[in-house]
Parts: C-alpha cells; structure tokens; sequence
C-alpha cells in the first residue's frame, strides 16, 4: 500500500509462498558465491573436496609469474578503457539528451548494438577487422586492439548510465546559470556536470568492471604472448583445474563486487537512482 | 541502414535547448536552431566516429567475408564472390546445432520467465526501502564476472564436488551433472537470470494497483486476475526480458566450455571453431551474420512493443 498506482500486498498463504520463493532465488544467487569461496582456502588438489584449511593457494597466486603479468595487463588496459570510454560516452550521452542533429537516429540506434549483440559475434567482427588491418598497416595485436576493442563496447553502456541521469535533470538549471552571465561553458562545467556526476562516476565504474571480465572479445583480439587475467583463467580452466583457480576467482569475483558496490553508493548517494 | 531506421528513437528526451534571448525573432530563432544542430553534432562526433571505425566497420566486415571463398593458407580471398557459405548453413550437422541451440536457449528463457515472475512479482509489492535492497542483492551478481560464476558451477558439479556428495548422502547416488546439456542450462539460468527479472521489476513496478483491486472486485479470482490483468499488463518486461535473456543463450561461448564438455557444441563455440581451429572464415562469417539477423530481429520486436528497460 505504498503508493495509489502501486500494487497492494499479497496476503496470507500466497505471500508466505512468494517470500520463500524469494529467498530461495538468493540462495540459488548466493550458493554458488560461497561455495567457491569456501573451497579457495581448501587443502586439496581437487578442486571440489574439503582437505582442510589453507592459504597456500593465495600465495602461490601471488607468486605465480603469469599470472601476476596477466594481472598487470588486465588493470593497465582497464585503466585506459575507463577514461577513454567515460569521456566519449558522456559526450555521447550530452549529444544525444540535448541537441538534435543530422544523424542522431542512426547514432543512437549504433550506440545500442553493442549492448545487445552477443559476445562471441562481436569477437568475430572485430577479429576480422583487426586481421584485415594489421595486414594493410603492419601492427601487432595486443594492448592496443584489446584496449580498442573495449572501448567499443563500454562508450554505449557509460552513454546509457549518464543519459539516465541527464534525463532527470530540469533543463531550466542551465539556463537560470545562462541568465546569470555564465557562458555555455560555466553552466555546463558548474551546474550540469556537477549533477550528472554520480552517473558518470557509476559509468566510470562499469566501464572498470567490464573491461576487467572480458573474456570472449579479449581472446580474439589478443594477440601472441598477450593475456589478460580472465583470458588467462580460462585457458587454465580448460587445460585441467587446480585449486589455484579457485583462489584466482575469488580475488576476480571480490575485485567486480567492490566495484558493483562502489558504484551503486556513488550512484545512489546524491539522490540518483541506479541504472 | 533501412533496418536501423526502422528502430524507432523515443520522442522522450528534451527538446532543443534554446539559449535565452531577449527579443525572438524567427530569424533569430533559425539562426539559433543551426547552432544548436551543429553543436550537437561536434559534440557526438568523436564518439559517432569511434563507433563507425571500431563498430560498423567490423560488422561490415563479417558481412563482406561471409561471402567470401576460403583459401588454403586458412585465410578468405576477398575476390570470387559466392554464397556457398550460406548454403552450407543448409548441412545437417549444423543444422542439429542450430536446432539444439535454439532448444537449449528457449528452455533457458522459459525457466529464466518462470523462476524471475514470481520473484519480481513480490519485488514490486514490497515497500520502498526492501524493494530497493532487494535490487541492489540482484544488482551484484548481475555485474559479477561471468567467467567466475560459471567455475563456481564447474566446481559444485564436478564428480567428487559437493553436489555429488550430498546426493550421495541422502542416498540417491553420485550426480553426473558435469558436461551435460543439464549443466549447460543450469549455467545459462544462472548467468542470466537478472537480465530477465530487471525488466520484469520494471514492467510490474510501473502499472496501476487499482487495475487489479477492480477485477478482484468483479469476482475474478486469483489466477483470472493474473492472466487477465496483470500478464497483459507487463507483457513489454515478459517480452523485454526474453530477448535479453535468450539472445546471449544462444550465442553462449563460455558456459558451454565449461560446463558442456566436448560432446555439447553449440553455436557460440561452433562460430569460435571456425575462426580459432577449422580456418574456415567465410562460414564462421555466414553463421555470425544470421546470428547477428536474429538478434536484430529481435531487438526490432523489443522497440516496436515500447520496452525501453535496459
């Protein structure tokens, strides 16, 4: 009974049901979560039996030569995906909200494909691309292809997180700030960046997140010797399990929910709403 | 580009900003207008630029090679055009993948519909502060590496894993869920069980109360009330979260390596062969452009019923 046009409490057996239900599709969410997190600090190289408790899978990850360079790869591109992307994708985001151009239809509509195409075609186009270049302009794949493939698909997810906060803000702030004899430039750089500032931060923060998890796209365009710590995990987990995946996951599944967390509290602290 | 003009952009953002002016005359208005338009494009165009180079380019690409002949080194010559790749899409063998992927990725959707319904059903209901909590502990494991969450499986399955243990333990024997389509499906409805529930929350949030009190008063019962009222109500989510949902299940990659073992090939995996292992780029480009005709399709579908709840 919250609101007039929201819908009324169910009551009784049905909603002892629906509850229940609930909290077994958290269960069902979180299960798997701990599971692994239990058995990263297990004794046993089998990766799913209990054989008392270690850390040494912690450490050897730490001192894993590989793994700590693909380590380094993945944050060094993440980085660079980041502020390229939340640069782009909040001018795309500024465009797309307040002006009308020649265009505009078409470049909204190229912003949203990346979102919904499947990874693995999106892996295929660009590995084409990026063969067919580098043979016509001589580079090899690696840091550059990944970071550029990245940014590919980050602009349209941090254009859809800003555009959400634009859409909620009065159109009128900016042009009280114009009627006070601040330039275009100074009411954009004081009232509307400031306000549109948790979304950029929440895009910043899934740009991060998403750069850091991917897996198909990465593995296509990557090129020989070159591995970032997903794209390395995976190959591991198909060459044959050890317990040291376990602690890997872990730290990767640890490192995405701070993030996720970070960017709901950016998100929500000055009044927005999550996208 | 007939298609993308098909796709149709909401009418909902702002208007024009007109910057303040004391005296607006339509000279001046027009004069203002240009300005406008052509700010706005400076301001779209690096990323306009970036998404063309590093986006249109590559789909393209796909397209061009797709119709491409193979040639020996692996490679696709870009002369002799042919659509001998399209018709071996026709062959039986790809045909059973086609057809096993499509299964796997409905039943995927039609688990994901029936356990997500009813959870975001009682989502909505809840007063403010739960219902948003309740987003929040569906938020995180939506943006959790897909990659892990897919081991997690792979761990509690395998064959001394705790699965099996507790089955054995209350005496229905070992479980041999591992490398099988059951595992692979179980994956699927884990990895995307949020991409259907969000859009579910949101089409259910959103509609009127009253609608359903008003059907309770005309003597319709429970279920009547439901599939009267409140399905038709929030058929953009059911349909919205469909297409999310089954859209990346049936270009699965990563979940079916792990937990489908070699005798389950699926799309996803058998698109990646062609390009990784088999060499054969024109066909792993054919089957790429249906897959991509199918979620254009689909994407279609999702506007055209004004679902805009990504």
């Amino acid at each position: 009974m919250s609101t007039n046009a929201g819908i009324t409490e169910p009551r009784g057996v049905t909603r002892g049901v629906l509850q229940g239900f609930s909290w077994l599709v958290y269960v069902f969410f979180y299960a798997p979560i701990l599971v692994l997190i239990i058995f990263s600090f297990s004794d046993n190289r089998n990766v799913g039996v209990w054989g008392g408790f270690t850390t040494s899978w912690y450490s050897e990850f730490v001192t894993d030569q590989p793994l700590t360079t693909a380590l380094g790869n993945s944050l060094r591109i993440a980085v660079v995906v980041t502020v390229v992307s939340v640069v782009l994708g909040t001018m795309a985001a500024l465009a797309l909200e307040r002006f009308r151009f020649r265009g505009r239809q078409v470049f909204d509509a190229l912003l949203y494909l990346p979102v919904i195409i499947p990874d693995v075609t999106m892996a295929v186009m660009l590995l084409l691309f990026f063969t067919q270049a580098a043979k016509w302009f001589g580079f090899s794949k690696g840091f550059a292809t990944i970071t550029l493939s990245h940014i590919a698909f980050n602009i349209s997810f941090v254009s859809i997180v800003v555009r959400a906060r634009l859409a909620g803000m009065d159109d009128n702030l900016e042009e009280a700030a114009m009627d006070l004899y601040a330039s275009r430039w100074q009411a954009f750089r004081h009232v509307t960046l400031p306000f549109i500032m948790p979304g950029i931060a929440g895009g910043a923060l899934l740009a991060m997140t998403l750069s850091l998890d991917d897996v198909v796209i990465t593995q296509f365009v990557t090129g020989a010797g070159w591995s970032t710590l997903p794209v390395y995990v995976f190959s591991l987990i198909r060459k044959g399990v050890t317990p040291l995946i376990n602690a890997v996951s872990v730290v990767m599944l640890v490192a995405s929910m701070v993030l996720v967390a970070l960017s709901l509290v950016v998100q929500r602290v000055r009044g927005g709403s999550p996208a | 580009m007939s298609v993308l003009d098909q796709v149709p952009v909401d009418g909902g953002g702002s208007p024009p900003v007109s910057a303040p002016v004391a005296v607006a005359t339509p000279e001046f208005e027009a004069a203002n207008e240009r300005q406008s338009r052509r700010r706005g494009l400076l301001i779209a165009l690096p990323s306009y630029a970036y998404l063309v180079v590093f986006f249109a380019v590559p789909l393209l690409t796909v397209v061009i090679y797709s119709f491409a002949t193979r040639n020996r080194f692996g490679g696709a010559d870009l002369t002799g055009w042919n659509i001998d790749s399209y018709q071996e899409l026709g062959d039986d063998l790809i045909r059973t993948i086609f057809v096993r992927s499509a299964v796997l990725a409905l039943i995927t959707t039609v688990i994901c519909l029936a356990v997500s319904y009813p959870f975001a059903y009682y989502m909505a209901t809840r007063g403010e502060r739960t219902r948003n909590l309740m987003l929040v502990f569906v938020m995180i494991p939506f943006w959790t590496n897909f990659l892990v969450r897919n081991y997690a499986w792979y761990v509690i399955l395998g064959s001394d894993g705790p699965l099996s243990r507790i089955t054995e333990f209350v005496g229905l024997g070992p479980t041999r869920v591992l490398f099988t389509q059951v595992a692979v499906v179980l994956g699927l409805v884990y990895g995307y069980l949020p991409f259907m529930i969000l859009p579910l929350y949101a089409a259910i949030e959103r509609l009127d109360g009253r609608l359903l009190e008003a059907s309770r008063d005309l003597y319709a019962n429970g279920f009547q009330s439901f599939r009267h009222v409140l399905l038709p109500l929030s058929m953009p989510g059911v349909i919205a979260g469909s297409i999310l949902v089954f859209i990346p299940s049936l270009g699965a990659y990563v979940t079916p390596q792990i937990l489908g073992g070699a005798k389950t090939t699926l799309l996803g995996s058998y698109i990646v062969t062609q390009f990784l292992t088999a060499r054969n780029l024109p066909f792993g480009a054919a089957m790429s452009t249906v897959l991509m005709a199918v979620m254009l399709a689909a994407t279609i579908v999702y506007f055209r019923k004004g679902g805009r709840t990504l």
